[in-house]
């Protein structure tokens, strides 16, 4: 089957990310990742930013690259964690708190699955010095759970439960990603959407029209629509 | 007769060999798309699923985090025999269920809908779902787990029989467009057509399509077959590829069941099984030795029987000759 995609650009960064080092990124490269990086998704959003509980001790100081992730883990004996596989959830669910949680925390780095919506990106990455990175596939859940060297600490998970608490992962040659958006706010994602939009309406020539209109077609629900 | 620890044994095998193994037939055919794939992105986004797949089957880890909404199909052989009885058997599958989450480990994803409240082993009210077929003659069980995404990428519509073929195709690519943008649908997938029935068999028809046939296994009725290639081919010329960048693979195979509906109507369903698509079956014997395999073989002859009583399998497949 060739190689395929080896004419992308890959990059293995040392966590916490260094400004420069984010500056350089570019959509559509191959990211690979050492370091820590922290789990967070609406459980730990609506705890520490509608419900004001203090972020953990040095969080900024040990990571900042938030990943959209719930990882299949289940606890030992011992009061360890064994870490199989990790997939990264849709990350447009969390807009309405990336703002705050980006100034909160420091966090210069968000991974998740599919992207956020674009205006996302020069509205509220861009301006805080923060880019996305994708997941592949998705999801690569055992190439990223190798990826994973230990859990460094795990926070809430009495209250937040496996999937929605806050993990603190220590990685190696975590990944692979791919660099959704930059410092200028350009989308990987937004670009590839607007050259397949292109072709869209073209599939439906030939096709005969519905028998009944529905709602989604128009808003106007003076219509006989169903 | 077939003792309930025997049946608990392959429902826990099933779970971690689904979570873990890809199975060869959908291997095959995403190998088969990346040869065919030009996007460059979307041919590194299928290579790397391959490297996964690999570096789950060595590591005996999950191919994704994501445990989607495990659930069983159980064919039950008309003359097989339980010691235990079907109450045990149910028993059984949620305590491998359990089981299998703390061991393997897969994420418990099952909450309460308005709760959010976590049992932490994927078992809770009306988890794991149990569909049950029946199978004449013989005297096995086969138990299937598929651990099917569970977020996005399946829709419904009901359809007139006016809107013919081209309101099959228009749902066909609104929902794979709407579901293949930025890749949500996580394809290419297995795409799952239910027509007719009721709206819930509608789904179930589609759901079982996607999940329970494998790659390269067409319909028995000709027709049916030439419309799975044709809704196929529609959906790989979308332009659209992997994570929606551009590109090719968006349908590994297209499988359609029908069922009869009201004569008014023509139901529709979409479903996709995902990149991690993870199925596994277990036959177990009536002595309670235990085969596995990924072909689940749930659409017999006899589940697509027409007829008021059953004729033999022979009779029924020649039909179709």
């Amino acid at each position: 089957m060739g190689n395929p995609g080896s004419g992308l650009k890959q990059v293995r960064l040392s966590l916490p990310a260094r400004d420069e080092d984010i500056a350089r990124l570019e959509p559509g490269m191959i990211v690979y990742l050492d370091g820590v990086v922290y789990t967070a998704r609406e459980g730990v959003y609506k705890r520490v930013i509608e419900d004001g509980v203090p972020l953990p001790e040095g969080l900024s100081a040990i990571s900042n690259v938030n990943f959209h992730c719930s990882p299949a883990a289940a606890p030992d004996p011992d009061g360890s964690y064994r870490v199989g596989g990790v997939t990264a959830t849709a990350s447009f669910r969390f807009s309405k708190w990336m703002a705050q949680w980006l100034e909160l925390t420091g966090t210069k780095i968000v991974i998740g699955k599919g992207g956020m919506p674009r205006e996302d990106y020069s509205n509220i990455l861009a301006p805080r010095g923060a880019v996305y990175l994708t997941t592949v596939g998705y999801g690569t859940g055992a190439l990223l759970g190798r990826g994973i060297v230990g859990v460094e600490a795990v926070h809430w998970m009495d209250e937040l439960g496996i999937a929605q608490a806050m993990w603190m992962f220590r990685v190696e040659n975590f990944g692979p990603f791919i660099v959704d958006s930059d410092l200028q706010g350009n989308s990987l994602f937004a670009s590839h959407g607007d050259r397949v939009n292109q072709r869209l309406e073209g599939l439906y020539e030939g096709l005969r029209q519905p028998a009944l209109h529905r709602y989604g077609e128009t808003d106007d629900r003076r219509k006989e629509v169903m | 007769m077939i003792a309930n620890d025997r049946i608990e044994e392959a429902a826990f095998g099933i779970m971690c060999k689904a979570a873990i193994d890809i199975p060869e037939d959908y291997l095959k055919g995403i190998k088969g798309m990346i040869d065919l794939e030009t996007g460059d992105l979307s041919a590194f986004v299928l290579k790397s699923m391959v490297d996964n797949y690999e570096a789950a089957t060595e590591d005996r880890r999950p191919m994704c985090a994501d445990t989607g909404l495990p659930r069983y199909y159980v064919k039950v052989g008309d003359k097989a025999r339980l010691a235990d009885g079907f109450v045990a058997l149910e028993r059984a599958l949620r305590s491998a269920t359990a089981r299998a989450t703390h061991e393997v480990p897969l994420r418990p994803n099952r909450v309460h809908p308005l709760w959010r409240n976590d049992h932490n082993n994927n078992v809770g009210l009306n988890a794991p779902e149990v569909e049950w077929s029946f199978e004449p003659d013989v005297d096995w069980i086969d138990i299937t787990t598929v651990h099917k995404g569970g977020l996005f990428g399946s829709d419904y519509r009901m359809l007139f029989p006016g809107d013919g073929v081209d309101g099959i195709k228009r749902f066909f690519l609104d929902t794979l467009i709407a579901f293949g943008k930025r890749g949500l649908a996580c394809q290419p997938a297995i795409v799952g057509v239910g027509i007719g029935g009721s709206k819930d068999t509608c789904m179930q028809l589609g759901k079982q399509a996607a999940c329970l046939r494998i790659v390269g296994e067409a319909n028995p009725d000709p027709k049916i077959a030439a419309l799975e290639e044709e809704l196929k081919e529609l959906g790989n010329n979308i332009g659209m590829g992997p994570m929606g960048f551009v590109g090719s693979s968006m349908v590994v195979d297209c499988h359609i069941e029908a069922g009869f509906t009201h004569t008014g109507g023509m139901p529709v369903s979409v479903h996709t099984f995902c990149l991690s698509s993870r199925r596994a079956t277990a036959r177990i014997h009536a002595d309670g030795s235990i085969e596995y395999r990924t072909d689940p073989r749930w659409f017999t002859p006899y589940m697509r029987r027409e007829t008021i009583g059953w004729e033999t399998p022979e009779a029924a497949s020649s039909r179709f000759g």
